[in-house]
Formats: C-alpha cells, sequence, structure tokens
C-alpha cells in the first residue's frame, strides 16, 4: 500500500470540501474493494475519504411505501433488519449472501453501489426493485445510475446518501455462486412491481441489466416455466474459467425461474 | 492411568489451547533485534531474458540497507536430493536452480531481487524502483505438448524439455498378457495441478551473528534438519555446528514446506552480508507463485482382463510436469511414488510403466499430500471402474474377483514393492455395509422423483508410506537416508523430555508421541513433554512426510524406550537386589518375579541421577538414550472409499451427499487424531475431484488462478458429514504395527468422486469426466450428452 493522506469528515459537506481540495481522491466506505485493491498497489489514491465518521449516512427507515437504507448501512444490517424482511424480505435474503460474514459487518451497500461490481449483488436489488439513488446533488433512478463495468452515473464530487427501494408486490433472488469467490456468477432478481415485472440480472457482463425478454415472458405467464423457457442469446454474456456464456445465459434462465418459484 | 491417556485413547489434542487461543509462536512471530525485513522481486514473465537491472534508484531509496541481484550472489544453487536414471542409463538432466536468477527467468514468480530494508513497506515501495529490462521470450506451459517438437525450450540441456524418460517394470511380459486378452480397457486422464494453499504462508528469518560466526535460520519447514544440510552443506557452504534451524509451530504443510526454498538460503546468506537479521513473509498472492504446486500429470492407460474380468496386464504411460526447476524431491514423485503403486490391491501379475518428467515455465511441481500414489490411485481406480462398465460387470464384484488375498502377503507386486499386511475384503465389507450400498438404487431412484442425478462411486486403493529402507531407496537415486531418530531423556524426579526429529505441523505429534512414551514408560501423560523442530536441541533426523511420523519416529521412540528400560532395570534389580533377569517392567513398576518386591520408574530415575546406591562399575549413571530407525520396509495402508453424490442437471452442481471412508491404517494410537487426519484428507481428496485446478494462460504463462477469487479452496460447505472407520491390520515389521494415515483421505476419495460422478451420468450416456468436475464442466457434460435427460 502506498501513503495517503487520510480524512474523516463528520459530514457529506466537508466530506465533499476533502474531495474537491486532493489531487486524487478516493472516497471510502466499508473498503472491502478498495483496501484490498491499495494493498496489492493496483490503485495509489493521493487521499482517502473515510465516510465513517458520518453518522447521518447510517441507517434503515420505513419510508412511505417502502424502505431507505443510508449509503453507510452495513449489509449484515440489511440482512438483519425487521423493517427490511417485512417490507421486501428479498433484499434481505439477498444481502445475507453477499460476501461473507466479516465482508457483512463491514461493506455498505452505498459503496457496493458506487463500486458497481458486474458480479456484486446489490445492483440486481437496486435496478430489480426499480429503486432511487440519493445524493448529496439529486435522486437517480436505478434504470439510470448504472452504466457498465464499474461505472455509474456519479458525478465528481457526488456522494450516495441513501438508497430507496419501493415495495413491490413479491420478490425473490436467485444467486448461482462462482464457486471460488463466490461472487454471483450468475445472479437474478425478480420483482413484481407496480410498473411491470422486472428481472435484474448481474455476473452476465459487463454490469447489472434487465432481461427484457424473461420479463416479457413473465409478463404474459408469471410461472417459473415461461422464465425457463426463455433462451438467451449467448452473444451477450461474458465467459471465464467458471463459465462460459452459454453457461450464463443458460444460468439466467434457470434462476430466473427459482426466483419466480420462491415470489 | 494407560487405558485414559495410553495407547488407543482419543486424548485430546495438547496443543490446541495454544493454536486456538492464538497463542502458537509461528515463523512470523519471531522478531529478532535490529531486525531488517527482506521483498522478493519476482518475475512478471513465464520466460525472458534479463538483458540488465538497474538497481540505483531502489538502493537510494529511504530505509534501504541493501538490493542484491543474480549478480551478487556467490553461493550454490538449491539441490535436488533424488536422481532418477533415463531409459538408456543417462542420468536426469539437472539445471542450475540459483536462489536469484541471473540472465533469465522461467516462470512467473522467479526470484530476481532481494531487497533488504528497515520496513517491509520500504523494502516493496523499492522494489518498485528496481529496472529490470526483460526481452520477453515464447513460454511452454502444458504437459502434454512440453515434449512436441518446436516448443519453446526450458532449458537448453534438456533436449524437447525432457528431464528424464524412465520405466519401470516387465514390458514383454506386459506385451504377452495385451495379447491373450479377451478385452482391454483404455483411458485418458489428466490429474491436474493443484497449490498447496497452507493455511500460513511460508516465511525464513536469517539471522548471523558476528560475535559467534553462528547462523540461525527460523523457517516453515517440516524437516529442519533436511535444510539445515541441504543449505548449510550444499547452498552457503556453512557447517551444521554453525547452523541452526528452528521450525516453530507451523501452520500446515501439506508436503510444500519439505522443499528447500529459494528465500531461506536468500534471508541467511543475505543476513552475513549486512550484518542484520532479516525477515522475509510470503503474502497469500506470492505463495501462489512460489510454493511448490503440485500432481500435473498426463496419462494414457491400458488394462488386459481375460473373459471373466481378471486382470491379465497394466500398461501406462505418463507425462510429469516438474515445472521450470527441480525441486527437491520432484523426480521421485512420478516415480518411485506413482508407477510403484500400479498394482493398487489387485494381483495384475504384469505392469510396465513409462514415465516421461519434463519442463516447463511453470512453478516447481513437488511432493504434495499423497505425491504420486493419489495419481496412482486416480489412474488404476479410473480404469478399474471403467473396465466394469465395458464388461458389464458389478463394480465391487470385479475388485473381490482382483483383489490380493489376506492369506498372500508378503505379497511381491511386479512393481518393485513387497506389501507386507492387508484385508482389503474386510475393509471393502466395512465400507459396503457403512454406505448402505445395496441398497443405493432405491435412493437413485427417489433422487430421480426430485429432478435430480445420483450415482454412487468406489476405489479400493493402496498406498505406501514411511518410504525406507535408507540402503534400497539410496540404490533408487535418493541422496539422503530415510531413517528417523528420537532420544528420550527421563529427569531425575521422573518426568520425561522427548525429542523427536520429525516435526508437527497439525498432525498432533505432541499428543499422540506423548501418549506412546507415556503408555510405554507407564508414567502419566502430563509427565511427558515433546520436542521437535530446533536442530540445537532435537537428534538428526528426516522429518514428517510421507505419513511417516508414527511408523518411522515413533518407532525410533519405541528402541530409544527400549534401551531406557533395558538400563532401568539393572537399576531397578540392584535396589532390589535381585538378578536383572528377575525383573520385570510393567504399567510403570519393576517388580521381581515371584516376590511382593517392586519399586515405581520414578524411583529408579531418581537413582539414575542420584547414584549413591548404585552399581556405578557396571552402569553409567544417567538415564537418557537415543535411537536411530530405519525401517525394513515401506507400510501399506489402504482401505475402501465410496462416495455418493447428487446432480442438479440444471445447474450442473455435484453435491458430495454421502462420503464413507475404511481406512487400514495399522495401529491407532490416538482414533480421534487419526479421524481428524481423514476428514482433512478427504476435504483435498474432494477438493481436487471437484474444485480445485491451478490453471496457468497457456500462451502467457500468466497464472490465472492467483488467488482465492479464481482458486477454489473446499469449504466446509462443500463436504458432506463423514463416515469414517478404521480396520486394522498391524504393519509386521515397525514395533507398533502403525501405517501412516496423513495421505491416505487424499489418495483413496478423488477416483470415488469422479466414478460417482459419472455413474451419475452414465444414464445420459456420458463416460467421462475429468477433475475437477466443475458445475460449469457437469452441466456442458449434461448438454452435449448422447442422450436428453426424461423430464422429471
Amino acid at each position: 500500500m502506498h501513503n495517503f493522506n487520510y480524512h474523516r469528515p463528520s459530514n457529506v459537506a466537508d466530506a465533499v470540501k476533502a474531495l474537491g481540495g486532493a489531487g486524487d481522491g478516493k472516497i471510502i466506505a466499508g473498503g472491502m474493494t478498495l483496501v484490498p485493491t491499495l494493498k496489492q498497489r493496483l490503485a495509489a489514491p493521493s487521499d482517502l475519504v473515510d465516510l465513517n465518521g458520518i453518522a447521518d449516512l447510517s441507517g434503515i427507515k420505513s419510508e412511505g411505501d417502502g424502505i431507505t437504507i443510508g449509503a453507510m448501512t452495513r449489509h449484515a444490517e440489511v440482512a438483519a433488519s425487521s423493517a427490511v424482511k417485512s417490507a421486501i424480505p428479498a433484499l434481505a435474503e439477498l444481502a445475507e449472501l453477499i460476501g461473507d460474514r466479516q465482508v457483512r459487518n463491514r461493506g455498505t451497500i452505498g459503496g457496493s453501489l458506487a463500486n458497481n461490481d458486474p458480479a456484486a449483488d446489490y445492483p440486481a436489488a437496486v435496478l430489480g426493485l426499480g429503486a432511487t439513488i440519493r445524493t448529496n446533488k439529486r435522486e437517480i433512478a436505478a434504470d439510470d445510475f448504472f452504466r457498465g463495468l464499474f461505472e455509474t452515473a456519479l458525478e465528481e464530487g457526488e456522494i450516495i446518501t441513501a438508497v430507496h427501494f419501493p415495495k413491490p408486490e413479491a420478490a425473490a433472488y436467485r444467486k448461482f455462486a462462482q464457486p471460488a469467490s463466490r461472487f454471483a456468477l450468475i445472479g437474478v432478481l425478480v420483482a413484481k412491481t407496480k410498473g411491470g415485472i422486472r428481472v435484474a440480472v448481474t455476473g452476465g457482463g459487463n454490469g447489472v441489466f434487465r432481461a427484457k425478454e424473461i420479463e416479457s415472458a413473465l409478463s404474459a405467464n408469471f410461472t417459473p416455466a415461461a422464465a425457463k423457457g426463455v433462451k438467451l442469446d449467448p452473444a451477450d454474456f461474458n465467459g471465464d474459467l467458471h463459465g462460459t456464456p452459454e453457461y450464463r445465459a443458460a444460468l439466467v434462465s434457470t434462476m430466473a425461474a427459482r426466483a419466480v418459484e420462491a415470489c | 492411568m494407560t487405558t485414559e491417556t495410553g495407547i488407543g485413547a482419543a486424548v485430546k489434542r495438547r496443543e490446541d489451547f495454544r493454536f486456538l487461543t492464538g497463542r502458537g509462536t509461528y515463523t512470523d512471530d519471531i522478531n529478532r533485534p535490529h531486525q531488517a525485513y527482506g521483498y522478493i522481486l519476482r518475475s512478471p514473465y513465464a520466460a525472458a531474458q534479463i538483458a540488465a537491472i538497474d538497481t540505483s534508484k531502489a538502493k537510494a531509496a529511504p530505509g534501504v540497507i541493501a538490493v542484491l541481484t543474480g549478480a551478487d550472489y556467490d553461493k550454490g544453487g538449491l539441490p535436488c536430493g533424488w536422481q532418477i536414471h533415463s531409459k538408456d542409463g543417462s542420468p536426469m538432466i539437472e539445471p542450475a536452480h540459483p536462489p536469484l536468477c541471473k540472465d533469465q527467468v522461467r516462470h512467473v514468480g522467479d526470484q530476481v531481487a532481494l531487497v533488504v530494508a528497515e520496513t517491509y513497506a520500504e523494502a516493496k515501495d523499492a522494489a518498485e524502483l528496481i529496472e529490470v529490462d526483460y526481452k520477453e521470450l515464447p513460454a511452454i506451459i502444458s504437459t502434454a505438448k512440453a515434449g512436441e517438437p518446436g516448443a519453446p525450450q526450458v532449458w537448453p540441456e534438456a533436449k524437447n524439455n525432457v528431464c528424464f524418460d524412465w520405466h519401470i517394470g516387465d514390458k514383454s511380459a506386459t506385451d504377452a498378457a495385451f495379447a491373450k486378452a479377451h478385452h482391454v480397457t483404455k483411458i485418458d486422464l489428466v490429474n491436474q495441478r493443484l497449490i498447496p494453499n497452507a493455511m500460513e504462508p511460508r516465511s525464513a528469518v536469517g539471522d548471523y551473528d558476528r560475535a559467534t560466526g553462528d547462523y540461525t535460520l527460523y523457517t516453515t519447514s517440516q524437516n529442519p534438519h533436511v535444510i539445515r544440510l541441504l543449505m548449510g552443506a550444499f547452498v552457503l557452504q556453512i557447517p551444521e555446528h554453525k547452523l541452526r534451524v528452528v521450525a516453530p509451530d507451523v501452520g500446515g504443510g501439506f508436503g510444500s514446506k519439505i522443499f528447500h526454498y529459494a528465500e531461506e538460503a536468500l534471508v541467511t546468506w543475505a543476513s552475513g552480508k549486512v550484518g542484520r537479521p532479516i525477515k522475509w513473509t510470503a503474502e497469500r498472492s506470492e505463495a501462489f507463485i512460489s510454493d511448490a504446486q503440485g500432481r500435473d500429470h498426463v496419462s494414457h492407460a491400458e488394462l488386459a482382463l481375460d473373459k471373466d474380468g481378471r486382470f491379465l496386464g497394466l500398461r501406462v504411460n505418463t507425462i510429469a510436469n516438474m515445472g521450470a526447476y527441480l525441486s527437491t524431491f520432484a523426480p521421485c514423485v512420478p516415480t518411485y511414488l506413482h508407477a510403484t503403486l500400479l498394482a493398487g490391491v489387485y494381483t495384475t501379475p504384469a505392469i510396465y510403466a513409462e514415465v516421461k518428467a519434463v519442463f516447463t515455465h511453470t512453478v516447481p511441481v513437488d511432493a504434495y499430500r499423497g505425491a504420486g500414489r493419489p495419481e496412482a490411485t486416480y489412474l488404476l481406480e479410473r480404469l478399474v471402474a471403467k473396465a466394469a462398465r465395458e464388461m458389464q460387470m458389478d463394480q465391487v464384484e470385479i475388485r473381490r474377483r482382483n483383489f490380493i488375498p489376506k492369506d498372500a502377503f508378503p505379497y511381491q507386486t511386479p512393481v518393485a514393492l513387497q506389501y507386507d499386511s492387508g484385508d482389503y475384503e474386510a475393509t471393502l465389507d466395512l465400507a459396503l455395509e457403512m454406505s448402505k450400498w445395496s441398497d443405493f438404487e432405491n435412493r437413485r431412484a427417489e433422487a430421480a422423483k426430485r429432478g435430480k442425478l445420483r450415482g454412487i462411486g468406489i476405489s479400493t486403493y493402496l498406498e505406501a508410506c514411511g518410504i525406507a529402507p535408507s540402503a534400497v531407496v539410496g540404490s533408487l537415486g535418493a541422496r539422503a537416508g530415510l531413517y528417523e531418530s528420537g532420544s528420550i531423556r527421563v529427569h531425575p524426579t521422573g518426568s520425561v523430555t522427548v525429542f523427536t526429529g520429525t516435526h508437527s505441523h497439525g498432525q498432533g505429534h505432541e499428543t499422540t508421541f506423548a501418549q506412546l512414551v507415556s503408555d510405554g514408560l507407564g508414567i502419566p501423560l502430563e509427565n511427558v513433554e515433546v520436542v521437535h523442530g530446533d536442530t540445537n536441541k532435537i537428534p538428526f533426523g528426516m522429518g514428517t512426510y510421507g505419513s511417516r511420523s508414527l511408523s518411522v519416529g515413533g518407532s525410533a521412540l519405541v528402541k530409544a524406550m527400549d534401551k531406557i528400560i533395558a538400563k532401568a532395570t539393572k537399576i531397578a534389580a540392584h535396589l532390589m537386589e535381585a538378578a536383572a533377569g528377575d525383573v520385570e517392567f510393567k504399567n510403570g513398576n519393576f517388580t521381581v518375579k515371584g516376590t511382593d518386591k517392586s519399586i515405581p520408574f520414578g524411583q529408579v530415575a531418581l537413582t539414575a541421577y542420584v547414584p549413591h546406591n548404585y552399581p556405578i562399575t557396571e552402569l553409567e549413571p544417567g538415564l537418557e538414550e537415543t535411537a536411530f530407525y530405519d525401517p525394513l520396509n515401506f507400510t501399506y495402508p489402504g482401505g475402501t472409499h465410496i462416495c455418493e453424490v447428487e446432480i442438479d442437471p440444471e445447474t450442473g452442481v455435484t453435491q458430495v451427499v454421502n462420503f464413507t471412508a475404511v481406512d487400514d491404517v495399522g495401529r491407532v494410537i490416538n482414533p480421534m487424531i487419526v479421524e481428524g487426519q481423514v476428514h482433512g484428507g478427504l476435504a483435498q481428496g474432494i477438493g481436487q475431484a471437484l474444485l480445485e485446478r491451478c490453471v496457468y494462460d497457456e500462451d502467457s504463462g500468466q497464472l490465472l488462478t492467483g488467488s482465492y477469487m479464481d482458486y477454489t479452496m473446499p469449504r466446509a460447505d462443500d463436504l458432506p458429514s463423514f463416515q469414517v472407520a478404521t480396520h486394522a491390520t498391524m504393519c509386521t515389521h515397525n514395533p507398533i504395527g502403525a501405517k501412516g494415515v496423513g495421505e491416505v483421505g487424499a489418495i483413496g476419495s478423488p477416483p470415488a468422486v469422479i466414478n460417482a460422478v459419472i455413474d451419475a451420468l452414465a444414464p445420459l450416456g456420458v463416460e467421462d469426466i475429468s477433475m475437477p468436475a466443475t458445475p460449469l464442466k457437469v452441466w456442458q457434460a449434461i448438454q452435449s450428452a448422447p442422450k436428453k435427460m426424461t423430464a422429471a
């Protein structure tokens, strides 16, 4: 790890200021991706702005027809939250499947979303449930937030403060874990929402996406067989040691069917 | 007393309090006064010329004490401890193995420079400033293709990358057997490369004392005396009396900590050069590219059978990947630890095996839990299972029909080994019963109703442990003896310190050996302390590997105890005014036959050290004895492993739902430790069968599975609750009867798992699947199967 300047602001405004004053500043939330990256010397920011001192960014509350989760809320808190479990049980279950116990006790929802790892679980929840990302500047709809591999709609100096999830009629997440890392080789969140059926897929390629073919099949007939019957084009998926594009494409239909079964 | 803690008692491990409460002392926990830190700059290329190295910026960096490269290194290379001769009588190609590369790098991770600095971070920062001008060269990675003409050459002296081309067995007798065969079963197999992944990464602290001229090396080793001999005599030319090697608590080895590594020599050498102790500890990513790796065989095998399924002959052709250099014991693994095991538990009368060892631009390969024997067992048990399917014979019946009968021991195989004991029917019968084998088809049908493919697989295996005797292994190419030492020091008040040349790094020797000695001397377990791992304390010994510690090291302790008891008997006879021949030793007391005279062991011990009333003209005072034990033969554990799997055809996930292991490990001292050893071995064996695989990019030679993000270690939820049992036939040639247990789990299990996977997929017409049977691979096999799944 190279040396860096460390800032621990107590409010978002100070965090933005610290970031603005840095040559090459980086925000650290749970640090579950950033710290290993620093230790491997794959990144060498001049400054780290730590959000862990900002109490306002943490916490879960019921709001309107859904749940609002502060950006610095740990995965373990979401997994254990009775408010989340009663409003959107699929979200609590998804949080419980992230990483391992240490990661869940440290990692944050805001950190996961800002990082937008193509195999992370939370992006599937946010996109599948049609959540809204709140930042220090604005609100961003899930459909506009994810921009591909580690890319998001966040601008310079923009910090996620919370995520609002509307309560779905029904939702379920099914994850097929990559055997070594246990990230999602394919994770599928299926939700029946007011705006219709949403199917979000993580692990498949350059970032979370909606499987429109499965959404339309399920809109016509919300059954596992309908999801299983959709054959996705492998050309849209990536391949590696653990899964060929064909395998990933087939797993989407299978996991979607299992999610429908659990809805 | 002995019933609760003696031989056969499941005593809780005495070392566990230390380990479980974080109070162990591992090499990285050792800090010497004025200690500096070392960082190794490693090659990012699989093959490249080093045109130039500029260390000037690094040398000027903050905290840097020294930057050393191949040009500075003026000592010897790392030696190979076993020499194989090819078919034509020529010795194997043994390339130079300097701890720091001079002109060329030969695998990703090869050592290029050592930076010594005040802190580890400073050493690492400075290493980034070293400018190395690499001219990248084409690399050869593939085991199968390394020997092909035109492949990139690793060493100019090794034509077609061949290290040796060796054979064993009777070719003409085997050809004749095939000529009269009713059926021949053929198989092509890959035994994939594995990365050992001990929980504790390797570490070394070199400490040169200017005042005395003594060197001390603290290191993560399974055999400190072997390291002292190899590094002292062959690499750094430091005589034994000026070199101490300490292997303190070591967090797992699995073979990978047997070998003498470059880093050990470098920190010791550099400590003398800079006059400061130097610590180096591998990061996990470094362990992936610098710990010797395991397995990596490509084999073709053929089995000749008569019309009744009796084995007539076996032909094997194996290519074994040595990596870029010869690691310490690499050449013996695919030869004398592999091809000599090809008879297995069967009476196959004619066997001929050829083994070609090749160099590639990869991390060196050496012994890893099982070392050669898992490769032999996998080959044989896959081949036998395939033969049974082809001849439409029952998997159990074909094995029974070919077993070496229990009254046939000692049994001479056609591939050099002579087995001393075994009862393969007994372990098979018990395993069949425990696994409810005969009921399996009901379970398969029930699983099918749930849409799952269920299969069962069996492996009846044999292995060889406690490699010996020294004279024989010497004639086969070993450059070392394979005996073991043990000392017993009885203290004046009757407590005992045991010094063993073996080393415990997870095996529980501090408990098992204490039980052995407590039982033998009739003294309480808490009065026995076991010391290991320090060449200044223990007698010269060969260390721990090949499941040898109890059968060889324990036997040395029994011999030392015999000497103690013989001397103590004379002292007791003197005290009781009886003839030594009339004195008996039992349960810790010396008695005179036919009388009520009795004195306890402790009183004899005190007399030995306070020799007031003592036969001083006939006996020296004191009570301390050392013994060296050189076995007469290997030991031959064996048994039956049965695996039952369920496959989810939609995802290709294979779940091990039942696993039964019945092992004959000879005499069991501590059944709980034996069970733990079997569990650990099974986890590694199932890991190889379903999860683990070391993959290099075939073009660039980059390690693609260079972290736990891509290298799949077995985890608790990958494994079932094991059903294990032992059924003992005693080893006939060591005084304990023990055969060894460290490796049985890893040796017997992989073919049982793969045979089960193939059995599960057989209804679809699938005949083969390679290790590891990952979800992807199983799913692909189902997709391309000749027959389709019938709807559930």
